[in-house]
């Protein structure tokens, strides 16, 4: 299975709709690089409203792929993470501490046009 | 109602299924949304130690029952390598395969109680209850 990857201007936006196993999570974080590099993209919003659970595997490959875009000259904001997810994600002791959240993508958004243009 | 319900984990879709019987039951048995997202999170992290470190094993899950308390029990056993210094492996970051080393002691923090009995050469078994408040 495939996470569909979204360009809006110089944007990525990618919304995270389907139950995450290791193959589609490891298949998206490939995927983004190689769209970062075919688009010039300067800031991606991963948004994970959806999402129900996050496990450690899942919290690894997400900061991973903020640490690969941002090599790659991509700034990431994550975006609508539940209040269930981040209780059970500092439960795990990870607390995601550099990697960039917003509330909404409207508000991640937001935070990439400040940081990009500011 | 002490029914059991179990997933033979020998791939990453087995991890899938295991959370999703484990959702299910949590809901069934009246537990809350974050409530639901602990036990979930903690099924995730033992169903793949088994994938990874055991290549094979079984996550049960059952109604538990305890002076007048009521809960959900999960069971994980795997016949794998077993594991040497328990008391490593609870140290949060502690991991042998590049991980983060959330794992185990994530699932003694989400959890109310937490066992893990395991033999060198000869496997694993974790149990962990969360009861319902
Ligand atoms: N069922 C098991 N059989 C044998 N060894 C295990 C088992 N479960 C865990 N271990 C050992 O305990 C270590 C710690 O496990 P833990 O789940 O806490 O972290 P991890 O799996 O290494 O990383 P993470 O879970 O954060 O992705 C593992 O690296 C592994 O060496
Ligand atoms: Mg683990």
């Amino acid at each position: 299975m495939r996470i569909p990857i979204l360009k809006l201007h110089e944007y990525l936006l990618i919304t995270i709709q389907v139950e995450l196993d290791d193959q589609t999570a490891l298949q998206f974080q490939e995927d983004l690089l190689n769209k970062i590099h075919d688009t010039g993209a300067k800031g991606v919003v991963i948004d994970l409203t959806s999402v129900d659970m996050i496990d450690s595997f899942i919290a690894k490959v997400l900061g991973d792929v903020v640490r690969m875009s941002k090599l790659m000259g991509a700034q990431v904001v994550l975006t609508g993470i539940q209040p269930a997810v981040a209780i059970t994600l500092i439960d795990l002791g990870i607390s995601m501490r550099e990697v960039p959240t917003a509330l909404d993508l409207e508000q991640g958004l937001d935070k990439l046009r400040l940081e990009l243009e500011g | 109602m002490n029914i059991q319900s179990c997933v033979e984990v020998c791939n990453e879709w087995d991890i899938v299924s295991a959370r999703q019987l484990g959702r299910n039951m949590a809901k069934e048995l009246g537990f809350g949304n974050v409530d639901q997202a602990r036990i979930t999170t903690a099924i995730s992290e033992l169903a793949r130690n088994i994938y990874l470190y055991a290549g094979n094993g079984k996550i049960c899950i059952e109604a538990a029952e305890k002076m007048g308390k009521r809960g959900l029990k999960i069971i994980a056993t795997d016949n794998g390598p077993g594991i040497k210094d328990i008391r490593k492996v609870m140290e949060d970051g502690y991991t042998t395969s590049g991980g983060l080393g959330a794992g185990l002691p994530g699932v003694k923090r989400l959890m109310d109680e937490f066992m893990i009995d395991s033999v060198v050469g000869s496997g694993t078994e974790i149990i962990a209850t969360k009861w319902l408040r």
